[in-house]
């Protein structure tokens, strides 16, 4: 990537790339760990050594990337235990005098070595009705929505999901309960819940609720401590948790107190 | 949890927490120096707001209580649905039945 | 515009672990201390019913746990019950009042809050 680094045989995994200064690098591939060791340079990101590792060493090693400058959210994995996007993650920033260890990310199926299927992530984000719902006759003309309103700073604060999988790797609920839907559908949901236009909103407060639903969220705030984007995942729940709360009383306040025709 | 049950459950929260604090304080002022049975039911004996008191907080606790423990069971063991649902009911029952039946005993003895 | 970039990465060491991780901490002593009352509970009003049957039977019943064992049982309890209610407060707090929070300073102060109802329990004496 930023100097020219003698090409080592393709055989060996283990060959140091530089002598000298050397990083220890652990990765996860489908049949357990497998150490590499590349030179340790100046600003160099996870990125840039998975990248050195997959094309002068080993190019059977699977990862994902794309943008390479912190847009995408392709290049999640796990970095010494805790998910990040390799792109914008230094080695300095958090190598320890162990070196590197890269796992593909948690609570989704592995496809190979550290590319995982992020079809469930998906899935889930549909099944939280994470689409806009215009309606049966939505209006011929466009919604006046003041940017300073609280409905719509709800949703700028949380509009920004670029879908990445972070925090859903990072969250321990859903380790805990596979059918748990994720802090990044959820907050996708509640941006929903927030637009004024929107109206399908009995059946998506339906579709967060319950066991899978936003009720199972226990505060860990591991999604919130993670998101790359720095986005709050907890509080966009918390909100879904208030707003679906609300809709149950109402509706059994209008069972009990409805009086007959 | 339903949205129903997560109203029950921060709902009798808010109650635990008043009735906790109550509780707590007096259970920091009645046991200094030794706590005798006689003290406690001195306290309690016919005493119509106490009885209320425990009433009130033993519902919220059996309410409370069986609701955490479903979260807990769900996701840390591979215990799910109906048959836990009844067993958590049945936790809420003996919950109500035995701290009524306490609440009654300090006030009645 | 924030592309993401990993502000106040973990530092090395020990750091890594306790400071990131104060949200989960606090959803675990609540759990645990959630439980232990629990169980706790049942145990709780049978030792009261037994008032049923006059003072004496509760005041015999007492006379067992005046020990060490019990002792320390019952100040963990209470340390419990007082951590159990605070960082349930927080909770409520971040459910339905609270946009953001110091999480770590903010579990702190509730962890402390708790043991120091246990200590007056135990500087109470007994």
């Amino acid at each position: 990537m930023n100097a020219p680094v003698p090409t080592p045989s393709r055989a060996d995994p283990t060959v140091e790339a530089v002598p000298g200064e050397a990083l220890t690098v652990r990765i996860r591939r489908d049949d357990g760990f497998q150490t590499f060791t590349v030179a340790r340079r100046p600003a160099q990101t996870i990125l840039d050594v998975v990248t050195e590792i997959q094309r002068a060493q080993d190019p059977t090693l699977a990862y994902r990337f794309a943008c390479r400058v912190g847009m995408c959210g392709s290049c999640a994995m796990t970095v010494n235990g805790r998910p990040r996007w390799t792109c914008r993650t230094r080695v300095a920033a958090v190598a320890d005098d162990d070196g590197l260890t890269l796992e593909p990310l948690r609570n989704l199926p592995v496809i190979k070595d550290l590319a995982v299927d992020m079809e469930p992530f998906f899935a889930k984000w549909t099944a939280a009705h994470g689409a806009f719902e215009p309606g049966d006759a939505p209006p011929a003309d466009f919604a006046r929505v003041a940017p300073d309103s609280p409905a719509r700073r709800a949703v700028d604060a949380g509009i920004e999901c670029i879908n990445c999988g972070v925090c859903y790797a990072a969250c321990d609920v859903v380790t805990w309960n596979p059918d748990y839907l994720g802090p990044a559908a959820l907050n996708r949901a509640w941006t929903l819940v927030n637009d004024v236009r929107d109206r399908g909103q009995e059946a998506r407060l339906e579709a967060v609720s319950g066991d899978a639903g936003c009720q199972s969220c226990h505060t860990h705030m591991s999604c919130t401590e993670h998101c790359p984007k720095a986005l709050a995942p907890t509080f966009a729940i918390a909100g879904l948790k208030r707003a679906t709360a609300r809709s149950a009383l109402k509706r059994l306040g209008a069972r009990h107190f409805r009086r007959s025709a | 949890m339903s949205p129903l049950l997560y109203v029950a459950q921060r709902g009798t929260a808010v109650i635990l927490a008043v009735a906790v604090a109550v509780h707590l304080g007096t259970i920091l002022y009645a046991v200094r120096g030794g706590l005798t049975a006689g003290e406690i039911l001195g306290r309690t004996q016919g005493n119509h707001a106490f009885l209320l008191f425990y009433g009130l907080f033993v519902v919220a606790a059996a309410i409370h209580a069986p609701i955490g423990l479903r979260s807990i069971l769900r996701e840390w063991t591979s215990w799910r649905g109906r048959s836990l649902d009844g067993a958590m009911l049945a936790v809420a029952a003996l919950l109500l039945v035995l701290g009524l039946r306490a609440a009654l005993a300090v006030y009645v003895a | 515009m924030s592309a993401g970039t990993q502000t106040a990465g973990p530092r090395r060491g020990a750091f890594r672990a306790a400071r990131p991780r104060a949200g989960f901490a606090a959803a675990l002593l609540h759990r645990l201390s959630g439980i232990a009352l629990a169980l706790f509970l049942p145990m709780h009003f049978i030792a009261l019913g037994t008032a049923l049957q006059g003072a004496d039977r509760l005041e015999s019943f007492l006379g067992l746990t005046h020990n060490g064992f019990v002792r320390t049982a019952e100040w963990g309890l209470v340390s419990a019950l007082a951590l159990h209610m605070v960082l349930g407060l927080r909770v409520l707090a971040l459910e339905w009042f609270v946009a953001r929070e110091r999480t770590a300073v903010v579990v702190s102060a509730c962890v402390a809050a708790g043991l120091a109802v246990g200590l007056l329990f135990l500087l109470g004496g007994a």
